[in-house]
């Protein structure tokens, strides 16, 4: 289920229990305050899709699929930036070891895409501790 | 598998498969799952499949779905035939061209240009 979060606000948390979750609400929710604060459509778009991206992650190969594990996501977005921290209960990895997916050699292989698109479309991306708490944020101005 | 339920349109346009997607956003991790199986399945139905994937009204696609792309595309290669997508709106196609899968995709601006010459070699 998702826990109680301040859905009309500019700050907001949930926990995810399955990638299925009515996600919708929690975008919904970010869009909102996107709109808001003036973002443009390519901001809503970079941010949506690597929400997405993020979760695919942390429920794919941070919880692995582990039914009982969730996905914690807390954003706080404000007139200058948006900020997302999305948080799995895996062991984490070392994002420097993800092949390059854009190597001509890599681009038949299926997988492995989401942590270069969330890098190329927000401002900054990084993993805290053991990686599995990515920090990520997209600063209006900083876009062209 | 009930057409009521599937995630794509599939149209016969004199021998090429062209599919449409129901959904504007292609992020649902069950629904890529879905299309992918139903793809799949039309490819390996087919001898040299031609398959065309209009992205026409897409709005949103996930990596996930770019996963299923590539898997068509070996597949159909495999199987003698081609995979070309068209109709991709400009924000869709950066994510091809940060991802440089537009150099593994023929991809065309519509479908009749998509269609121009599709299955002979």
């Amino acid at each position: 289920m998702m826990s109680p979060s301040n859905q009309s606000a500019d700050d907001g948390a949930v926990r995810l229990r399955e990638i299925n979750e009515d996600i919708e609400s929690m975008q919904s929710s970010i869009a909102g305050a996107l709109v808001r604060h003036g973002y443009p459509d390519a901001a809503m778009f970079a941010i949506r899709l690597s929400i997405e991206e993020a979760l695919m992650n942390g429920f794919r190969h941070g919880n692995l699929e582990d039914p009982t594990k969730c996905v914690e996501v807390r954003w706080k977005i404000n007139a200058d930036e948006a900020t997302f921290h999305v948080i799995d209960e895996g062991e984490g990895f070392d994002p420097e070891s993800v092949p390059d997916p854009t190597l001509d050699e890599n681009l038949e292989i299926p997988s492995g895409r989401g942590l270069m698109l969330i890098r190329a479309y927000m401002t900054n991306a990084f993993y805290h501790g053991a990686g599995n708490h990515l920090e990520m944020n997209f600063r209006k101005k900083a876009q062209p | 598998m009930s057409a009521d339920t599937s995630r794509i349109r599939v149209t016969d346009l004199n021998g090429v498969m062209r599919v449409e997607f129901v959904d504007r956003d292609i992020l649902d991790e069950a629904a890529i799952r879905q299309i992918n199986t139903e793809l799949i399945k039309r490819v390996e139905a087919a001898a040299a499949p031609c398959m065309l994937i209009s992205f026409r009204g897409v709005e949103h696609l996930s990596s996930a779905a770019l996963g299923t792309l590539i898997t068509i595309n070996s597949l159909s290669k495999k199987r003698g035939g081609q995979l070309r997508l068209s109709d991709i709106k400009p924000s869709i196609m950066e994510v091809f061209t940060i991802t440089k899968l537009n150099k593994l995709f023929h991809i065309s601006d519509t479908t009749e240009k998509a269609l121009e010459g599709f299955g002979r070699k």
